[in-house]
């Protein structure tokens, strides 16, 4: 329980649904005051607060539970070394898949729990497939994708069929005071919000040079290439225009000489996406090259596609050409259903072209 | 339900209960000339005079407070400051490292914002100061020295100082010391005069009395700058209007529990006895701590090696017993102990603890609740590990 409002009313509703619910807050930060203050995040006292009244208003027992050295180990040093390596992690993902439904899960199950219940706008139903919210644009299945077949199946996401709007109401109805909390969008663990400000602190300096893709031209220089994501477009601060004056985007940042690429969007198409540490979920591996859709960021688009799984890598040819695609992000492969567009499985993307 | 956490805080007595309610309704501010006045004013100073009978002290040693951190805040940070401004070589503080936060939090504060000197006095391992290692302070540092504090007894893990000792080698360099005795009242004899000490704390809701009120005993001559200024009131070291129904409650808790003590001692202890002996057949690895002897007749502690205290705790919390893992942050992460730590536990161990307090509710069938379920519990918690 965050101290926000979805995990209040997953809470309830496992409750009501006949569940002995037990009420965890995860303490990740290892300073309650480094990490994100106010009403939005997940590791203030404030927070903690919120969560233990949300239970008690649900009459469950409610406990701290500390995991900050496992949350830094597994989850912000991962970020600092992915970005590290040039690559644009997504830190929700991650801490689903090592800390929410793996070091909690483990504990949890250890000392006598069947299931860890989240407030993910998500649904997964008895048939053990996870599918899209009905609320699209709060859906989360893309950050959950990640979970393998034991660790779907134990765990519930009772909001999957519920807008937040409904999820809200809900809220007020039950008494919970956290109905009007506003949601978090932030990672957590950059208090500020300024992202290019902690991996500056966490990496220091690194100047090196930007690069134009066409012509090879040494177009400026940048502080460090780890501060750069494959798609952006804002923030290059170069003192020349392109030759014909179009905008010009980050195609790719390269570690090993310090170097970023930019030039014109149509570049940053890509019809190729190579992905690494597969799972799959959400039917039996497929055998041959599947039609399906898939999405390459947190709230992106879908694109048709053919998806190949071999072991624990994945490809994807997609249909029509995709821009944007950050390695290090997760290709999620999703099956179209009217009850809930299904998620089939993922990869952490990791070569495109 | 077993309730395993007296120390934390222990159900009003039923006489204490009635001395609230019979002056709660009655109106009138202690401070005030007029007759509702004066009868606020004569239950304040009969419940003084009880407190002081009860206690070995004077009257005028009684200055009532809102509990135990209040009375320990006021008696460290306020002898700390009286004594330096009379000189300022007097900028040490000795101290023992197993204090309750309320003693220790205050010592980190002045080290870190009053440019307080901290001597931490070294303990054994059953959590006892050496009066040994205080007499050598005092030997090497004696007049830059503005005050000693030791606790009567330790909350975590129930050992008992030798406060006597400590009080008379602190009073022949003429170093005033303050013990807090919140966990001691009712437990053990304690006894102001006796003792030697120049300050001591004592809180009601830890013997019987309401939470929100308790005593700081200052001896008369002992100079003591105010923390709270205001009305002047108690000898205006400490301002505040006079809580009458709760100190008259709590007056009636002390006099009861000071009364009752010895009888209840060698009830808790037997009942204490039993716990310890049930615990370690079925759980023949988990650790005792403390001093097996000079320890509190109500407090058992143990560490249980490969769990976490709080997966048992929240265990042992579904099955309904209540105890406690020792202090939590105020996010209410479960935090190593550091009275533990400071015996000579590595960390896992000072994570392993849980405490279980007894007091004057307690009954055999606590005990027989909690070994019921205790042994599943390591063992579940054991498999969970550390994490």
């Amino acid at each position: 329980m965050s101290g926000g409002v979805d995990s209040a009313v997953a809470a309830a509703r496992a409750v009501e649904a006949g569940y002995d619910v037990t009420g965890v807050h995860l303490a990740l930060s290892r300073n309650p005051q480094t990490y994100r203050s106010g009403a939005r995040g997940c590791c203030t006292r404030e927070d903690a607060r919120d969560a233990g009244r949300a239970a008690d208003v649900i009459g469950i027992p409610f406990y701290v539970w500390d995991f900050a050295e496992r949350f830094h180990a597994d989850v912000v040093e991962d970020f600092v070394t992915e970005y590290a390596a040039g690559r644009t992690p997504n830190p929700c993902l991650r801490c689903n898949e090592k800390i929410k439904f793996a070091a909690v899960l483990d504990r949890a199950v250890a000392l006598g729990f069947d299931a860890v219940v989240t407030g993910h706008h998500a649904r997964l139903g008895a048939d053990g497939l996870l599918r899209r919210s009905v609320d699209a644009a709060k859906d989360q299945s893309y950050v959950l994708a990640v979970l393998t077949r034991d660790q779907l199946d134990r765990s519930m996401f009772p909001l999957g069929g519920s807008t937040k709007d409904q999820v809200r109401a809900e809220a007020a109805a039950r008494g919970l005071a956290v109905a009007d909390k506003p949601d978090s969008h932030d990672i957590c663990f950059v208090a500020d919000g300024d992202t290019r400000g902690f991996l500056a602190r966490h990496l220091g300096e690194e100047p090196g040079e930007i690069i134009d893709a066409g012509t090879g031209e040494v177009l400026g220089t940048h502080a460090g290439a780890y501060a750069y994501t494959v798609g952006q477009r804002r923030g290059l601060k170069l003192e020349r225009p392109a030759a014909d004056g179009r905008p010009r985007y980050v195609l790719s940042i390269t570690p090993v000489d310090n170097t970023v690429t930019v030039g014109p969007a149509e570049a940053l198409a890509v019809t190729h996406v190579g992905g690494v540490r597969a799972v799959w979920t959400g039917s039996a591996v497929p055998d041959a090259p599947m039609e399906c859709e898939v999405q390459l960021r947190a709230h992106g688009a879908t694109v048709p596609a053919v998806v190949t799984v071999t072991g624990a890598e994945l490809t994807a040819e997609l249909r029509r050409p995709a821009r944007g695609v950050a390695p290090g992000q997760a290709v999620v492969a999703y099956q179209p259903d009217p009850g809930g567009d299904v998620v089939l499985g993922s990869a952490t993307i990791s070569v495109t072209g | 339900m077993a309730y395993l956490d007296h120390a934390a805080t222990t159900p009003m007595l039923p006489e204490a209960l009635d001395a609230y309610g019979a002056t709660a309704t009655e109106c009138g501010n202690a401070s005030s000339l007029h007759g509702p006045g004066r009868c606020a004013r004569r239950r304040v100073e009969e419940a003084r005079e009880r407190v002081a009978a009860a206690l070995g002290a004077r009257p005028s040693e009684v200055i009532f407070t809102s509990g135990g951190t209040e009375s320990d805040n006021l008696a460290v940070k306020g002898i700390f400051w009286a004594r330096r401004a009379t000189d300022p070589r007097r900028a040490r503080v000795v101290a023992s490292p197993v204090e309750h936060h309320a003693v220790l939090d205050v010592v980190d504060w002045l080290q870190a914002h009053e440019a307080a000197e901290v001597t931490w006095l070294p303990v054994d391992g059953t959590g006892r100061v050496d009066p040994a290692a205080l007499a050598h302070t005092c030997e090497q540092d004696g007049e830059r020295i503005a005050l000693v504090t030791s606790m009567w007894a330790n909350n975590e893990v129930g050992t008992l100082q030798p406060v006597a000792d400590l009080a008379a080698t602190a009073s022949r360099y003429e170093v005033p010391m303050h013990t807090d005795a919140i966990q001691a009242v009712g437990q053990v004899p304690v006894d102001f005069a006796a003792a030697g000490v120049a300050a001591l704390s004592v809180s009601g809701h830890k013997l019987g009395g309401p939470i929100g009120v308790g005593a700081l005993l200052l001896g008369r001559d002992v100079a003591c700058t105010p923390l709270l200024h205001g009305g002047g009131q108690e000898r205006d070291v400490r301002s505040g209007t006079l809580d009458v129904p709760g100190v008259s409650a709590f007056a009636v808790a002390v006099e009861m529990a000071v009364k009752r003590q010895q009888e209840h001692a060698a009830r808790l202890a037997e009942l204490r006895d039993d716990l310890v002996a049930r615990v370690r057949a079925a759980v023949p690895d988990a650790v005792y701590n403390g001093d097996p002897s000079r320890r509190l007749p109500g407090n058992a502690h143990f560490s249980f090696p490969g769990c976490e205290g709080d997966a048992l705790l929240l265990l042992l919390d579904t099955e309904g017993i209540a105890c406690s893992t020792g202090s939590a942050c105020s996010a209410g992460v479960a935090q190593p102990s550091h009275v533990l730590l400071a015996m000579g536990a590595d960390e896992a161990v000072a994570r392993s603890s849980l405490r279980f307090t007894l007091g004057h509710t307690s009954t055999a069938k606590d005990v027989d609740a909690l070994l019921a379920v205790l042994p599943a519990a390591v063992e579940r918690a054991r498999r969970a590990g550390i994490r």
